[in-house]
C-alpha cells in the first residue's frame, strides 16, 4: 500500500485549511472519522490504523485492546509556578486530541508554517495513519509534595492515600534515573513512529515546564487487555497476562480498575492507578536452562499455556494437585502460583506491559526484559502484596531484576473541552 | 589591522562616538559638563542619574585596580553604547543619545560579567513613535555595536594570551585562555559566516580535515593542558592573533538581517547544548562553562538588538525569553567560582542535567524568534 493512498491522512483531514502544502495529496478518509465525534463506549479502533478516541469516562490506553508498540515518559516539573503548569496541561491535551486523530501536534503544523518559523509539528508522522495511538497521563507522588513534605502546587491535600510510594522490595536494584517522576505520559499505537512522535512533541511543548527524567521504548504487547486479541509472548517465550482483566470484563474493572469517589479522593473517580516497573532479564542465562525448568519456573506449558495441572490455556490452575513425588504439580515457588489471586487476597491487575531490548548492554548481553505496566485501583492492595510475595519467593528473581519502578495516579478521562487533570487542577 | 576606538558609529540618525582620553569634547552636558563615573572594584557611582532626553557624556574613571569598561543599557541589555579598556587610574569619555526611559549604567571590573549596576531615568517627551521598519535597522546596528564591542576586547586579550604563550608563562596562559574565548563565543554567529577562518581559530582536533593543520585555541589548549609544553607554540600563536584579527575586521564590516540575528540568537543556545553542555568544547582544559556563558551572552546580545521588535509584536514571547535566560542564569550561578566557573570534570551528572534543561528551556522560545521578526504585518 503506498503510504497515505488508502490510510487517513494525518494532515487536516478535518479541515483547518490546507493551503501551503502543495504536492501533499489529502487521502481519501478510512473509517476512522467517524470516531472523532466520541462516545463513552470502550475506546477500540476497527483497524490497527484507526483513530481511538481521545475522549471518554475513562482515559484510552487503558482498557484499549493493547496495540504493539510503546513509548513511555517520564517528567519532572521543572516550574513551580501551578499557572505554568495547568497551561502546559491544557496546550498538551490539545496537541493529544490532535495527534490521537492522525492530525499535527500544533495548529499549523509540520509544512504549514512561515519558512522562518520551526514548524509546530516535527513532521516524522506525515502520511501516516492515527495507528490506534492512545495517550494516557499520570500523576506521580512527587508531583504533590516534595522530598521535604513541601505542598508544591497547591494539591498536596489531594494526593489519594491510594497513591503511597511503593515500598523497597527485596532484590529491587533501582536506578533513580529510571525511576520516578512527577509526570508520566503513555503512548500507545500499532506503528512505532507514530507513539515515538508523540512523546517527541510533548517532550518539546513541555520544555521549560517539564524536563524528561527518563523514558522507555516498548515492542511486543505482553499482554491481552480484551477477549479479541490472542495472548501473546514475552521474551521468555511464554505466554503472558493470560489471567489479565479485560475490558469486557466490566464487573471486574470496577472492582479492580477504576478508582470510585468512596476511596476517598473525589477527583480520582473514574481513574486509576499506573504501576511501571522496568524489569530486566537475564535473557542468557534463561536461554540455557532446560525447558522443563523454565516450566516448572513459570508452572505454565512454554507452548500452549496451559497450566501445568490443565491442558488448555485458559484451564484454571489447580494449586492442590499432587504429582506421583507427591509434590504439587505447581510447584510453591511457581510464578503462576505467586501471583495467582488466590493467594493474594483476590487482588487483579489490568496489565499493559510491553517487551523491551535497548540494544546491549557492554558485555556482549541483550539489555532487555519486560516494561511492566499495571494500571489498578489501590496499588497497597493489588501491586504491593502480589510484589512481596513474588520477591521473596519467586524463583524467577534468579532470572530478572527490577531495575526501575514508578507508580501514579493516571485522572478521569478527558471530556470535550476539558484537559487533562482538570478534576485535579480546576 | 586594529580596529578604530574613536570609529562614529551612525544609530538611527544620530551621532554616538567613543572618544579617547579627552580627545572630544562634543556633547558635553548643557549643564555643567560630562557625568562624572567613578569605577572601582565594587562600586559604579554615576554624578547623576536622571537626566533631560538627549546626548551626554560619561566621563568614566577608573579608580579600582583591575581594568575596566563602562556600559549604558536599555532594558533587556541592549547596548546603547560603551567604553572598554579603561586602564586603573585612567579616564575614557562615552557619547550617547539616550531616548526618555530607564536605562542602567554598568561597570565591569576586570571586564567580565554582568557588572556593578546603576539606574539611570532619562526624562523628558516620550520618543515619537518609531516605525517597526526603523526598529528592525536600529536592531541590525545595535547587533553591530555589540559586535564592535566585543571584537575589540577579543583581539585585546588574543594578545594577551598570545603574549603569554610566547613568553613561556603557561599559568598565565592557562588563565586567560577561558578569558580571551569569552568574546569569540559571544559573537560566533558573525565570525562563523567566514567559513575557512572558523575551523583555523576554533576547530577542535577531531573536526580537522585531512590535509589542514590543527590551529587555533584549541592546539593551544591541548600545549598547555595535554602536553603541556608551549616551548613550541610560538608559531600557532601568531597564527591565531592574524586569523583573529581578520575575523574581528570581516565581521565588523559585514551586517546582519534582523532574521539572521534571531537565527543567530538560536544558533548559540544550539552551540551550548550540543558542544557546551557536553564537556566536548574544551575537552583539555575543562573550561566549558566560561564558553557557555559567553554563547548565552551571545545570544541574549542577540536578542536584546531586536528588543523593540519584539516587544511590539509579542510580548508574552519576550517575557517568556526574559524568564528562562534567568532560570540559565541562576543555574550557572551555581557553578561560579572566583572570576570564572568550576571546571567541567567538577560537575555531578545533574548539575549537567539541570544546565541542559535550562538550555532546552530558553531554546524553544528563542526559535520562535526569526518568525515574529520576519513576519510582515
Amino acid at each position: 500500500m503506498e503510504p497515505g493512498s488508502q490510510s487517513l491522512s494525518r494532515r487536516r483531514l478535518l479541515g483547518v485549511g490546507a493551503a501551503g502544502i502543495a504536492g501533499v495529496t489529502v487521502a481519501a478518509a478510512g473509517g476512522a472519522v467517524g470516531h472523532d465525534l466520541l462516545s463513552d463506549s470502550p475506546a477500540a479502533a476497527n483497524t490497527a490504523a484507526d483513530a481511538v478516541p481521545f475522549h471518554g469516562a475513562h482515559q484510552a490506553g487503558i482498557t484499549t485492546p493493547a496495540q504493539d508498540r510503546l513509548h513511555f515518559v517520564s517528567f519532572d516539573v521543572t516550574t513551580s509556578k501551578r499557572e505554568e503548569l495547568v497551561a502546559l496541561l491544557k496546550e498538551w491535551t490539545r496537541a493529544a486530541e490532535r495527534m490521537t486523530r492522525g492530525k499535527d501536534a500544533g495548529p499549523i503544523g509540520a509544512v504549514g508554517g512561515i519558512p522562518e518559523a520551526p514548524p509546530d509539528d516535527t513532521g516524522d508522522a506525515l502520511e501516516l495513519p492515527p495507528s490506534g495511538l492512545t495517550l494516557t497521563i499520570g500523576f506521580g507522588p512527587s508531583l504533590f509534595t516534595d522530598a521535604n513534605g513541601k505542598d508544591r502546587f497547591g494539591i498536596a491535600g489531594k494526593r489519594p492515600a491510594a497513591l503511597a510510594d511503593l515500598p523497597l522490595f527485596p532484590a529491587d536494584k533501582l536506578d533513580p534515573a529510571r525511576s520516578g517522576g512527577d509526570i508520566a505520559i503513555q503512548a500507545c499505537a500499532n506503528d512505532p513512529q507514530v507513539a515515538v512522535h508523540a512523546i517527541r512533541n510533548l517532550a518539546r511543548i513541555g520544555f521549560g515546564t517539564v524536563s524528561v527524567r527518563w523514558s522507555q521504548l516498548g515492542f511486543g504487547r505482553t499482554s491481552s487487555t480484551s477477549r479479541s486479541q490472542v495472548t501473546p509472548r514475552n521474551l521468555m517465550g511464554f505466554k503472558d497476562g493470560t489471567r489479565n482483566l479485560k475490558a469486557e470484563d466490566t464487573k471486574l474493572l470496577d472492582e479492580h480498575l477504576w478508582a470510585a469517589p468512596s476511596d476517598g479522593a473525589a477527583w480520582m473517580a473514574g481513574g486509576t492507578y499506573l504501576v511501571a516497573r522496568r524489569i530486566r532479564m537475564m535473557i542468557e542465562t534463561w536461554d540455557r536452562t532446560s525447558l522443563q525448568e523454565q516450566e516448572m519456573i513459570i508452572g505454565r506449558a512454554k507452548g500452549s499455556g496451559a497450566p501445568l495441572t490443565g491442558k488448555k490455556e485458559f484451564d484454571e490452575p489447580e494449586f492442590d494437585t499432587v504429582g506421583a513425588d507427591k509434590m504439587p504439580v505447581i510447584a510453591k515457588e511457581a510464578h503462576v502460583r505467586l501471583a495467582h489471586p488466590d493467594f493474594n487476597g483476590g487482588a487483579r491487575l489490568l496489565r499493559r506491559g510491553y517487551n523491551f531490548v535497548d540494544g546491549s548492554d557492554g558485555l556482549g548481553r541483550l539489555d532487555a526484559g519486560l516494561f511492566f505496566l499495571a494500571f489498578q485501583r489501590d496499588p497497597r492492595k493489588q501491586f504491593v502484596p502480589v510484589q512481596r510475595s513474588l520477591a521473596r519467593l519467586d524463583v524467577l528473581n534468579e532470572y530478572i531484576k527490577h531495575v526501575g519502578s514508578a507508580v501514579y495516579a493516571c485522572p478521569p478521562g478527558v471530556r470535550p473541552g476539558e484537559y487533562w487533570g482538570q478534576s485535579l487542577f480546576g | 589591522m586594529q580596529i578604530s576606538r574613536t570609529a562614529a558609529l551612525l544609530t538611527a540618525g544620530t551621532l554616538v562616538a567613543v572618544a579617547g582620553c579627552g580627545t572630544s569634547d562634543k556633547g558635553d552636558d548643557a549643564a555643567g559638563g560630562p557625568i562624572k563615573v567613578t569605577a572601582s572594584e565594587d562600586g559604579c557611582k554615576l554624578g547623576k542619574t536622571e537626566l533631560a532626553a538627549g546626548t551626554h557624556t560619561f566621563e568614566v574613571r577608573n579608580s579600582g585596580s583591575q581594568v575596566t569598561e563602562f556600559y549604558v543599557y536599555a532594558p533587556g541589555d541592549r547596548i546603547m553604547g560603551e567604553v572598554e579598556n579603561i586602564g586603573p587610574g585612567l579616564s575614557r569619555k562615552l557619547i550617547v543619545e539616550l531616548q526618555a526611559g530607564k536605562y542602567e549604567g554598568a561597570c565591569k571590573p576586570g571586564m567580565t560579567g554582568k557588572g556593578i549596576r546603576e539606574a539611570l531615568t532619562i526624562t523628558g517627551d516620550a520618543p515619537a513613535h518609531v516605525t517597526t521598519d526603523a526598529k528592525l535597522a536600529e536592531a541590525t546596528k545595535s547587533y553591530q555595536r555589540y559586535v564592535k564591542s566585543q571584537s575589540a576586547a577579543l583581539i585585546d586579550k588574543t594578545t594577551e594570551f598570545v603574549a603569554a604563550i610566547k613568553a613561556g608563562d603557561q599559568a598565565k596562559a592557562k588563565t586567560l585562555f577561558p578569558v580571551a574565548r569569552t568574546y569569540w563565543e559571544r559573537i560566533e554567529p558573525v565570525a562563523e559566516i567566514f567559513g575557512d577562518l572558523d575551523p583555523a581559530i576554533d576547530g577542535r582536533e577531531d573536526t580537522v580535515e585531512p590535509g589542514q593543520q590543527f590551529t587555533g585555541y584549541h592546539k593551544l589548549e591541548k600545549d598547555l593542558w595535554a602536553t603541556k609544553d608551549i616551548s613550541k607554540s610560538g608559531p600557532i600563536a601568531d597564527k591565531l592573533l592574524v586569523d583573529v584579527k581578520k575575523v574581528v575586521e570581516l565581521a565588523n564590516s559585514t551586517t546582519l538581517t534582523p532574521v539572521q540575528l534571531a537565527n543567530g540568537s538560536k544558533e548559540l543556545l544550539d552551540e551550548v547544548a550540543t558542544g557546551k553542555v557536553t564537556g566536548e568544547e574544551d575537552r583539555y582544559s575543562h573550561t566549558d562553562l566560561w564558553d557557555f556563558q559567553a554563547n548565552v551572552e551571545g545570544s541574549q546580545g542577540a536578542i536584546a538588538a531586536l528588543r523593540p521588535v519584539l516587544e511590539e509584536r509579542d510580548p508574552a514571547l519576550v517575557k517568556q525569553i526574559d524568564e528562562r535566560f534567568a532560570a540559565v542564569d541562576a543555574a550557572l550561578a551555581k557553578h561560579a567560582k572566583g572570576a570564572g566557573f568550576k571546571f567541567y570534570n567538577e560537575l555531578t551528572p545533574a548539575d549537567v542535567k539541570e544546565l541542559s534543561t535550562v538550555i532546552d528551556a530558553v531554546g524553544e522560545p528563542v526559535s520562535k524568534v526569526a518568525a515574529v521578526v520576519a513576519a510582515k504585518k
